[in-house]
């Protein structure tokens, strides 16, 4: 008769106890650290901004009266990010449409695949480390050494994988059936890939693409010896020649200097940083659970 | 005769068509292959700038941790083994926290709105840049953990690994803030592996009569396994690879110690500290370290793809 009801004292119920609290407990310490980091992130840093932060340059460190702003680590990001992107978006989407509407599955396309994998998983500084050899010590771009172009290039390599993939995933959601209805009334292939089944992945794609440059926005790795970094304005299509200043890496030297206004700084860099990144990210999940529902009904 | 023209034009259209379909297709594969150009470019350039350096040293280079540009003699034993230790002591804390959380979110212990809030701010830490997660460890984690590695190294000196006094960079800063980093990709992987679990399985445990965490450790866990696996192998690549949040707080030190609480360095952190300002063989030296960094990291890559490959299709 009691073995129908639930005994606290049976050695399974207590070691259920055990472990279901042991998981608690696993959450918790994970979460924790991640709660701290942002809530202090975003209250340390929001604390820094000031309109000044936008608009002037940053002070050489052992000036410690005034660190003054950001404005060219910004303005490089944002230029840096978008060099990479323009390498980085036609080759990735060309690239996954052959994976996904041509390649019958066979060997060359299984390569492929394998190799968007083992470069996904190539470490950021090796990509650096490449550009460093291929064009930074070479010289290979008008004479210009460290130059924007080139952290462009070496965040581009990063980037790839990820539109690929995404890409690739994107168009094989596409039903079959669009492709034969579009092929069936004569339309050829390249007409049925650009008007039929890109358009009805876009929004996916897009939604990888965008969460691929947040990614590439944050990673200092590849920049700090391609682009290097810079205290000056930029001031015109030229400068993309010469060092270019990055909030990553503006993060990172400042990080390390001894002077308390130059960490300020790091700081107010880094809640631009994870704002900006966190919010592309929360914007594009809601984006792509609103797509999810409406598919569904 | 109208018929006829209509006709002529339209296979005129058709041909222009078919070259522009022909030049589409070829294209799109030129630039799919952009990919294995990428991958084979950068292994054998950075195999061919380390070529001076492996002739010189050879493999001795992996073995000895002098690393003196004034001398010319160079090893980066300190930094490799920094590199897998690491790397390995923080998986080997991430890997029950990361499994752990998972299982208390795969799990219905709390209500769903709860778990997926849960699951999707973990998911959202991956996207946190490391650089960021540096300066938080310099600032804040570094005064946190202080006293608690004097702690250690009163009580635990005689282990050779908390021998030493802690300074305010050191290895097991870099290990913990490792763990920080690693913990969302295990966490979000095997919460991923234990929700393709069929449910007919579960089921079947609980009708037999095991109870939930038999269920778990029997039965869920297992068939998780692989992707599991697979995911933490993902991770291992990340740890030996990242260099920015090390950097920060290692202590980029080539004075090798068994010690967890002195200054280390990883290969990674030698590139980040050393590539900019180097020159002759040194540089030569330093690309023979980015080709070691990366013959572990596409170790670790394929065999986890293979593991994906092997067991992803059991159930």
């Amino acid at each position: 008769m009691n073995s129908l009801y639930y005994q606290k004292r049976l050695s399974r119920n207590i070691g259920d106890k055990f472990f279901t609290s042991l998981s608690v407990i696993c959450a918790l310490i994970a979460i924790l650290p991640l709660i701290f980091l942002v809530t202090y992130i975003l209250i340390k840093g929001g604390s820094q901004i000031t309109p000044e932060l936008f608009t002037l340059e940053p002070n050489p460190p052992g000036d410690d009266l005034d660190a003054g702003g950001i404005n060219p680590a910004l303005i490089g990001t944002l230029i840096i990010t978008t060099i990479a992107s323009i390498i980085a978006i036609p080759v990735g989407v060309g690239g996954g449409i052959y994976l996904a509407e041509y390649s019958k599955g066979g060997a060359f396309s299984r390569f492929i695949r394998f190799g968007v994998n083992v470069l996904a998983g190539v470490p950021s500084i090796i990509a650096g480390v490449f550009i460093y050899a291929l064009i930074v010590s070479t010289k290979i771009l008008f004479g210009s050494m460290y130059s924007g172009l080139a952290g462009g290039m070496a965040l581009s390599i990063l980037m790839l994988p990820t539109v690929i993939k995404t890409t690739d995933e994107g168009l094989k959601l596409v039903p079959n059936e669009l492709r034969y209805a579009s092929l069936g009334v004569g339309a050829s292939m390249y007409t049925t890939i650009l008007k039929v089944t890109l358009p009805s992945a876009f929004r996916s794609i897009a939604t990888g693409i965008v969460l691929g440059i947040a990614r590439a926005a944050g990673e200092t790795a590849p920049l700090i010896f391609t682009a290097l970094f810079s205290y000056y304005y930029i001031t015109g299509f030229g400068d993309l020649f010469y060092e270019m200043g990055s909030l990553a890496v503006l993060i990172y030297n400042f990080a390390l200097e001894p002077y308390d206004a130059q960490n300020k700084l790091a700081w107010a860099a880094s809640f631009i940083l994870v704002l900006s990144i966190l919010s592309v990210n929360i914007f594009s999940r809601i984006l792509a659970a609103f797509t999810e529902k409406t598919k569904r009904v | 005769m109208e018929e006829k023209l209509t006709l002529f034009k339209n296979r005129k259209r058709f041909g222009i068509e078919k070259n522009i379909d022909i030049i589409f297709k070829n294209t799109a594969l030129v630039l799919s292959s952009f990919v294995a150009i990428i991958l084979l470019g950068i292994i054998l350039v950075v195999f061919f700038q380390s070529f001076e350096s492996f002739s010189r040293y050879g493999l001795k280079f992996l073995v000895t941790s002098e690393w003196n540009p004034v001398k010319d003699e160079y090893g980066a034993f300190t930094a490799i083994y920094g590199t897998l230790v690491t790397s390995f002591l923080s998986l080997l804390i991430t890997i029950p926290l990361g499994v752990g959380t998972a299982i208390f979110i795969t799990e219905d212990f709390v209500p769903k709105v709860v778990r997926e809030i849960i699951g999707s701010f973990v998911e959202l830490l991956a996207a946190i840049p490391s650089v960021v997660l540096g300066l938080w460890a310099i600032f804040v984690m570094e005064p946190f953990f202080r006293a608690f590695f004097v702690f250690l190294h009163n009580f635990f000196g005689w282990i050779p690994l908390f021998s030493t006094e802690p300074t305010s960079r050191n290895s097991l800063l870099a290990i913990l803030i490792l763990v920080v980093m690693l913990l969302p990709i295990v966490t979000s992987i095997a919460r991923d592996s234990l929700n393709q679990v069929p449910k007919k399985l579960r089921n079947a445990a609980y009708g037999i009569g095991a109870s939930r965490w038999k269920t778990i450790f029997s039965v869920i866990l297992p068939a998780a396994l692989s992707g599991i696996m697979a995911g933490v192998l993902l991770a291992l690549g990340r740890a030996m690879g990242e260099t920015m949040a090390v950097t920060m707080i290692i202590g980029n030190s080539n004075a090798f110690s068994w010690s967890l609480l002195s200054p280390g360095y990883t290969i990674s952190s030698m590139l980040a500290n050393q590539f900019g300002e180097a020159d002759g063989s040194q540089v030569s030296s330093l690309f023979y370290a980015a080709f070691v960094l990366m013959i572990l990291s596409l170790v670790v890559n394929i065999f986890a793809q293979w593991l994906v490959k092997k067991f992803s299709l059991k159930y």
